[in-house]
């Protein structure tokens, strides 16, 4: 019997933890998907963030390092300044990249570092039970910030895409969405190039997940997908922010 | 001395910290001493849940219980891993339309209740905790029925006041359930 | 009478917090203490307070150091690898001479550890944890009205001595309920002349600072920090004695584990073995004067813990080794059943520690 479809190598073949309806396995897959097409799971060192993609370190079958809370860029450069010969990529949610990481995010981006990261925006801590994140949408409900965020108080959300690009530093920074089959295909389009341009030592490549968040959001699966569309799209739109080569190719 | 140990288990979802709250304010109404300790971990829907609730009429000590007197069984998993920490005597309460197992210990006292298919017969889909909370009141005087209104309503946010009714509902459905 | 609430461990810190006269939180989520984040976030805004949740726990402790030098009752609340975090806070708030609150609901480690009960914070919150010569008073909870008493009484030892009141509890603890009431807070106030205020033309300026460049400058500036610390170890140990009056043998235990030890205290009475319990309840100061006296009562200490082992070098301290202490541990956030401590119990009797 032919076999049409099965989990990529780079995938443990091992239950996930994540709540039903997230899109972290969507995002997971499509990770390991390219390392199997560039055929560099062999090469690849991950790692892994602080929230809910703790785990990941058992999910993808390459070798695999934990850092602390925001920390993971700096692990990451650490590792591709000692081995550069191998693929290093990080895999961080919203609070562990834009908030309690902001500083290691940027300036891993502006030394344009050669490693990959995929961040994961959901606009909320998830593993700690839905506390406002530093994407949580203006006048979003969260345990923390009960009366709906209040952007006069607790500032507004980050668009880390958009303030990236402002830097000299990194190759390409891109966001992407996992709310639909077209939006899915697209993103690993992204993710595949961000991996393509460490192979090729162009430097730092980053890009966002746009995610939802059933649990903590307090939605069914179909209704967070939509929240997606509805609410977090426009605030975050799809789009290549930063393509340098790209970029110095128009401009021949 | 008297001191009650219970130790509810199930899945997540199924009010299993809701019911042990309602035990320990029931408790907390009645004067005694309580403590309620949940399962704590990260947010995982479907995940298990079991929480220990101590009513005692001199200060609780440690609030963690390793020996039951009172099980409330909620899903097959929980019955398994905990049917035999119960102490002699105890009495072990099992939802018995998601458990088929039966009980083979024959030192204990053991009330098989369809909370389950009872809450669904009834239009009360998510209160199965409360019918089997309502059977246990029935056969702990210490407790008693008289008040739970009260209770109830303490537990319940006020956005959601007509959950009140319902859990009435289910805590009587519970009383009057006879095997 | 006040009336007898059920509140969680974690939510009763908050709410003393607010009726010791606290107004500003500055956190960071993390389990098993996020019920205190959530809390304040509910009830600040309401009481003209502010809840703040920082981009992460360095920046949190920086934003506490500000609010205390500006004269504020001030609290921050954490979990293990968070309070790692915040330590180069805590050095520069005991080098400036600032009170404050911090509140560690301890769960396992090293690293990221685990999110389940532990006390292996110990050696950090009582002998340091951030760089210099500085001490934090260490309360540590064994139920949730103590959670809620220990905080109020918190804020008042901060405020007197000028220093770090560090609340040590421990998943258990902050996530438990139990009946509590809070008619008996006693809020103390102080004058605080040094907080920056503004001179509004007035007075000279207040500098508050933890850098001394010279050397002679320093050490003066610690030993006299090292006065107030003395201070602290004469006027406010506090430890409780449970069937202490005809032990032979004598059981230690904060925080959780004293609560688990005394179900075993109990059941080895009832097998005949005078045993008692001395719970800590300042870790630091060390109630030493009640270790030492029992020293020579006693034939020997049992000291239980949820780690690998940490107070019971306190306890060989200061009863000065007179007698043997043996070790009843489990760690990772595992916590050890009356059992197991009741088999400790018997083994000392027959002089095995």
């Amino acid at each position: 019997m032919a076999v049409v479809f099965q989990k990529p190598k780079s995938l443990a073949d091992i239950p996930l933890h994540y709540c039903p309806g997230c899109p972290h396995g969507i995002i997971h897959r499509l990770v390991a998907e390219v390392l199997d097409e560039l055929g560099i799971e062999g090469k690849a060192i991950g790692v892994a963030p602080v929230g809910c993609a703790v785990m990941a370190y058992d999910y993808f079958n390459c070798d695999m390092i934990e850092a602390a809370h925001g920390r993971a860029p700096a692990v990451a450069t650490g590792i591709k300044r000692c081995r550069p010969e191998n693929i290093v990529f990080t895999y961080q949610g919203d609070g562990d990249l834009a908030s309690i990481g902001m500083a290691e995010t940027v300036h891993a981006a502006a030394r344009n570092e050669n490693i990959t990261v995929i961040f994961v925006n959901n606009a909320i801590y998830g593993m700690t039970g839905g506390q406002m994140a530093p994407t949580s949408l203006p006048g979003q409900v969260t345990q923390t910030s009960p009366y709906g965020r209040d952007v006069n108080h607790c500032g507004w959300p980050i668009k880390v895409c958009e303030m990236l690009s402002t830097l000299e530093g990194p190759e390409f920074i891109a966001r992407v969405a996992a709310n639909n089959v077209k939006n899915v295909n697209q993103a690993k389009k992204a993710i595949k190039k961000a991996f393509q341009n460490q192979i090729e030592g162009k430097g730092f490549s980053l890009v966002e997940v746009v995610s939802a968040c059933p649990t903590n959001w307090g939605m069914t699966p179909q209704q967070a997908l939509k929240w997606v569309e509805s609410d977090m799209l426009p605030y975050y739109p799809i789009g290549v922010y930063k393509d340098r080569t790209a970029a110095k190719e128009a401009a021949k | 001395m008297k001191t009650t140990q219970i130790l509810i288990a199930g899945f997540g979802g199924q009010g299993i910290l809701f019911a042990g709250k309602f035990l320990a304010y029931k408790g907390l109404m009645e004067e005694l001493q309580v403590s309620w300790l949940p399962s704590y971990g990260p947010e995982m829907r479907g995940g298990t849940a079991n929480c220990n609730v101590i009513l005692s009429d001199t200060p609780v000590g440690s609030p963690i219980i390793t020996a039951p007197d009172v099980l409330i069984a909620m899903n097959l998993p929980s019955l398994q891993k905990y049917v035999d920490t119960v102490v002699p005597g105890g009495q072990i309460y099992v939802d018995s339309s998601l458990i088929d197992a039966k009980v083979e210990r024959t030192d204990v006292q053991v009330f098989y209740i369809p909370a389950t298919q009872m809450a669904k017969d009834n239009g009360i889909a998510t209160l199965a905790n409360m019918i089997i909370a309502g059977h246990l009141l029935q056969n702990h005087p210490e407790l008693s029925f008289t008040g739970t209104d009260a209770v109830v309503s303490k537990l319940v946010p006020p956005k959601k006041a007509a959950l009140v009714e319902l859990n009435m509902k289910a805590l009587q459905l519970g009383k009057d359930y006879t095997a | 009478m006040a009336e007898r609430v059920l509140m969680k461990g974690n939510e009763a810190i908050a709410e003393a917090a607010i009726r010791a006269g606290c107004r500003h939180y500055f956190g960071y989520p993390i389990t098993p203490q996020t019920e205190i984040a959530a809390y304040m976030a509910k009830k600040m805004p309401k009481i003209g307070g502010v809840f703040l949740q920082a981009e992460s726990e360095i920046a949190s402790i920086n934003m506490v150091y500000g609010a205390a030098a500006a004269g504020m009752r001030v609290m921050t609340s954490s979990s293990s690898p968070g309070i790692s975090l915040k330590a180069e806070g805590l050095s520069y708030i005991a080098g400036s001479d600032v009170p404050a609150l911090v509140v560690n609901v301890q769960r396992g480690g090293p690293g990221l550890g685990g999110i389940q009960p532990s006390q292996s914070d110990y050696f950090q919150a009582t002998k340091g944890g951030g760089h210099g010569d500085y001490r934090m008073i260490v309360l540590a909870p064994a139920s949730v009205q103590e959670m809620a008493s220990l905080t109020i009484k918190g804020f008042n030892l901060a405020d007197k001595y000028l220093m770090t009141s560090m609340i040590l509890a421990d998943g258990t603890i902050g996530q438990m309920m139990e009946p509590i009431t809070f008619e008996d807070a006693e809020i103390e106030t102080y004058e605080k002349p040094w907080a920056l205020t503004g001179t509004n033309c007035e007075r000279p300026h207040n500098i508050v600072n933890s850098l001394y460049l010279k050397p002679d400058e320093l050490e003066v500036k610690n030993m006299e920090r090292y006065e107030r610390y003395k201070l602290v170890e004469q006027n406010e140990p506090m430890w409780e004695e449970y069937m202490m009056e005809d032990a032979e043998l004598c059981v230690v235990a904060f925080g959780i584990a004293s609560r688990v030890a005394k179900n075993a205290v109990v059941a080895a009475r009832n097998e005949g073995i005078k045993v008692g319990l001395i719970r800590p309840i300042t870790l630091w100061p060390f109630p030493k004067d009640a270790l030492l006296a029992a020293a020579d009562k006693v034939k020997g200490f049992i000291s239980v813990e949820l780690n690998m082992g940490q107070m019971i070098e306190d306890v060989r301290l200061y009863t000065q080794c007179k007698k043997p202490v043996g070790l009843c541990s489990r760690c990772g956030g595992m916590i050890p059943s009356p059992e197991e401590v009741l088999e400790s119990i018997r083994k000392a009797q027959k002089g095995e520690f």
